[in-house]
C-alpha cells in the first residue's frame, strides 16, 4: 500500500495518548493496592493527562487530512454495527471526554471516596480511569482492526496486527511517562521506566512475530485467479491505460526493495534498541535528556514503523497494475 | 431478488475499448457531475474511470494467445466494500443488487478501495468522493429511452457482443443460460465475495473425427476404391445381390 502521513500520524499520536494514559492509571491502581509506595501526585496527573489529550487531538487533526469531504466527518459514526472505522470515529471522542474528565478530578481535587473495601480506598477518579482503561483498550482494539479485519491484505489480517497497535502505544506512552516524571517527579522513575522495559520486550517480541509471519506469506491471489485463466505464464501486457490513475497511486509505496529494508532496519533501532538502552541508563542514573532522547527516538521509530506497516501491506488489485503499453 | 449484472465474453472481446469510452462518456454526462480528468493531452494524464480494458498474454513465445479483459465493479453478492463504510454511503440495493455510492454522504476516506480486491474504485480527485460503475442506474430503468436503449453504455457501445445485461439470478435469462452453458466464471473467488458479473473463458471449437469416420468401411455399390482388397467378397457383397 502506499502509507499516507495522516494515517500515521493519527495511528502513533492516539497511541502514545492511548499509551500514557493507561500509565498512569496503572501507577494509581499500583498505588492503591499498596503494591508501591510512590504516589503520584496530582500535578502529576493533570500534566499526564492532559499531555495524554493534546497527543489525541493532535491525532484527531492529522486524521481530518486523510479525508476528501472533512465537513461531512460527522457521517462517519453511522455505521458502528459493520464498520471498524465508524467504532473507532466513536470511541475516540468518548477516550478524550474520559481523559479529560480524570484530568479534571485530579486537577480539582475531587477525592470523592466512592466505596471503601477492607484498607483499599476507591475513589471518584479510580472509577473514572477504570471506564477510561476500557474505553482506551477498546480504541486500540477498534484502531487494529480497522486493518486487520480486511482478509485479502494478509499481512494485516491477524491478531498481531492488533496486539502490536496495544504494545507499542503502550510502550511508547509509557517512555512517554518517564520523561514526564524525570520532569515532575523523579521518584516514579524507576516504576514507569520498569514498566517501559517489560513492554518494550513485549512488543520486540510480537512485531518481530508479525515480521517473520509476513516474511513467509504466501499470495493467495495470483494472476491467475485474477483473470480466471489457467495457464502457468500469463503476462500483463498492458493495464489499459498510459497516464496514472488512482490505482496506480493509492496501492504501492513505489519504493525499491533495498528501501523498505533499510526502514525496516532503522524502526527497530529507533523503537527498540535506543529507548532500550535509555530507560537502562535512565534506571542507573535518572536524568530528562536521556529520557528525551528514549521518547524522541521511539516516536520517530513508531512513524517509521507505520510507514513500514502500510508499505509491507500488499493488495491484489496490484496484480491488475502491472504494465504500460 | 433480482441481481443485475453483466457477462463478458472473452472468446470475442478484440480490446478496442469502445465499452471504455462509452462508459466515460455517459458517466461524465450524468446529473451526478463530470468524471474527472486532469491533463488529459498532457504530460501525466490521470482521470476517474468506472470501466478498463486490459491485455494478457498467455503463454510463450510463438504459442502465445493474447487476452483483451475488460474489467469494472463487479457488483459482489457478498461486497467487502460495504460493511467498511463508516458512513453508509456505499450501499447494495435490495431491489436489484447493484452496488452504489451515494455521493452526497461519502467523506472521501478511501477504505472502501482498501476493501474491494479488485481495485474497482476510483476517487474522483475534484469531487472528492469514492466513485464506481453504477451499470448506468440512471439509464437502465429510464423509460424516456427506447426499451432497447435501457442497457448500460459499455454494453450498448459493444461491436462484439462480448457483454452481455441482464438477471444473474433469473435461471432463464441470456446471462444465466450463458454463464451456465458457456462455463462463466468469477473473479478472485478465494475471497468468497461472489461477484454478480461473470467471464466466459476463451474457447476454441475442436472438431474430432475417428478414421472411420472418413473412409466408408461398408462400400454397398463399389464406387470407390476404398477397400484394401476388394477381390475378396465383403458380407456387403452376399447381401446386396
Amino acid at each position: 500500500m502506499q502509507p499516507a502521513f495522516s494515517v500515521i500520524f493519527l495511528t502513533t499520536l492516539i497511541g502514545m495518548g492511548q499509551g500514557l494514559f493507561l500509565a498512569l492509571y496503572t501507577g494509581q491502581v499500583y498505588f492503591v493496592l499498596n503494591v508501591v509506595d510512590k504516589v503520584s501526585t496530582d500535578t502529576f496527573y493533570s500534566i499526564g493527562s492532559a499531555a495524554s489529550l493534546g497527543l489525541l487531538i493532535l491525532g484527531l487533526v492529522a486524521s481530518v487530512f486523510h479525508l476528501g469531504r472533512p465537513e461531512r466527518a460527522w457521517r462517519a459514526a453511522a455505521m458502528w454495527r459493520t464498520s471498524w472505522l465508524s467504532r473507532e470515529v466513536i470511541i475516540l471522542p468518548t477516550v478524550m471526554g474520559l481523559i479529560f474528565l480524570y484530568g479534571l478530578v485530579h486537577y480539582m481535587g475531587w477525592n470523592l471516596t466512592v466505596l471503601t473495601i477492607g484498607a483499599v480506598v476507591i475513589d471518584l477518579s479510580l472509577l473514572i480511569g477504570l471506564v477510561a482503561t476500557l474505553a482506551v483498550f477498546s480504541l486500540y482494539i477498534a484502531t487494529g482492526m480497522i486493518y486487520a479485519c480486511l482478509k485479502f491484505l494478509q499481512e494485516w489480517h491477524s491478531p498481531l496486527t492488533v496486539i502490536n497497535y496495544i504494545l507499542l502505544g503502550a510502550v511508547s506512552g509509557f517512555t512517554l511517562a518517564t520523561l514526564i516524571a524525570a520532569y515532575n517527579q523523579p521518584e516514579l522513575i524507576p516504576f514507569f521506566a520498569g514498566w517501559s522495559i517489560v513492554l518494550l520486550v513485549l512488543a520486540f517480541i510480537f512485531r518481530g512475530a508479525s515480521l517473520i509471519r509476513n516474511k513467509r506469506l504466501r499470495p493467495k491471489s495470483t494472476i491467475q485467479t485474477a483473470i480466471g485463466i489457467r495457464h502457468n505464464q500469463i503476462k500483463q501486457k498492458a493495464m489499459g491505460f498510459m497516464g496514472g490513475s488512482m490505482n496506480t497511486r493509492d496501492f504501492f509505496h513505489g519504493k525499491t526493495a533495498f528501501f523498505l529494508r533499510s526502514i525496516k532496519s532503522l524502526f527497530i533501532i529507533l523503537v527498540f534498541a535506543i529507548p532500550l538502552i535509555m530507560l537502562i541508563i535512565a534506571l542507573l542514573k535518572p536524568s530528562v535528556m536521556i529520557l528525551a532522547i528514549a521518547t524522541v527516538s521511539m516516536y520517530l521509530g513508531l512513524l517509521a514503523e507505520r510507514w513500514y506497516f502500510f508499505a509491507e501491506g500488499n493488495h491484489p488489485q496490484n496484480i491488475y497494475y502491472q504494465a504500460i503499453a | 431478488m433480482t441481481q443485475l449484472a453483466l457477462v463478458i465474453d472473452l472468446n470475442v472481446c478484440v480490446g478496442c475499448h469502445a465499452c471504455v469510452t462509452n462508459c466515460k462518456e455517459w458517466n461524465t454526462s450524468g446529473s451526478a457531475g463530470a468524471l474527472s480528468d486532469d491533463n488529459p493531452y498532457g504530460k501525466d494524464p490521470t482521470g476517474t474511470f468506472f470501466n478498463r480494458v486490459q491485455t494478457y498474454e498467455v503463454g510463450q513465445f510463438p504459442k502465445t494467445e493474447t487476452v483483451h479483459f475488460p474489467k469494472s465493479c463487479l457488483h459482489c453478492e457478498d461486497p467487502p466494500c460495504v460493511p467498511v463504510c463508516p458512513t453508509g454511503a456505499s450501499y447494495k440495493r435490495e431491489e436489484d443488487g447493484i452496488v452504489l455510492v451515494d455521493y452526497d454522504k461519502c467523506i472521501g476516506c478511501r477504505y472502501c478501495s482498501w476493501a474491494c480486491p479488485y481495485g474497482a474504485r476510483e476517487i474522483d480527485e475534484h469531487q472528492k468522493v469514492m466513485k464506481k460503475c453504477t451499470l448506468c442506474v440512471d439509464r437502465i430503468y429510464d423509460e424516456n429511452l427506447p426499451e432497447a436503449e435501457r442497457q448500460p453504455a459499455c454494453v450498448l457501445a459493444c461491436p462484439t457482443t462480448a457483454r452481455v445485461f441482464g438477471d444473474v439470478h433469473d435461471p432463464d435469462s441470456e446471462v444465466s443460460v450463458a454463464i451456465r452453458e458457456q462455463g462463466g466464471y468469477q473473479l478472485m473467488p478465494e475471497w468468497g465475495t461472489k461477484p454478480s458479473n461473470h467471464y466466459l473463458p476463451r474457447r476454441k471449437n475442436h472438431v474430432s473425427y475417428k478414421k472411420d469416420e472418413l473412409e466408408r468401411v461398408d462400400n454397398p455399390l463399389k464406387k470407390e476404391d476404398y477397400q484394401v482388397d476388394a477381390s475378396e467378397p465383403s458380407l456387403d457383397d452376399v447381401t446386396s445381390w
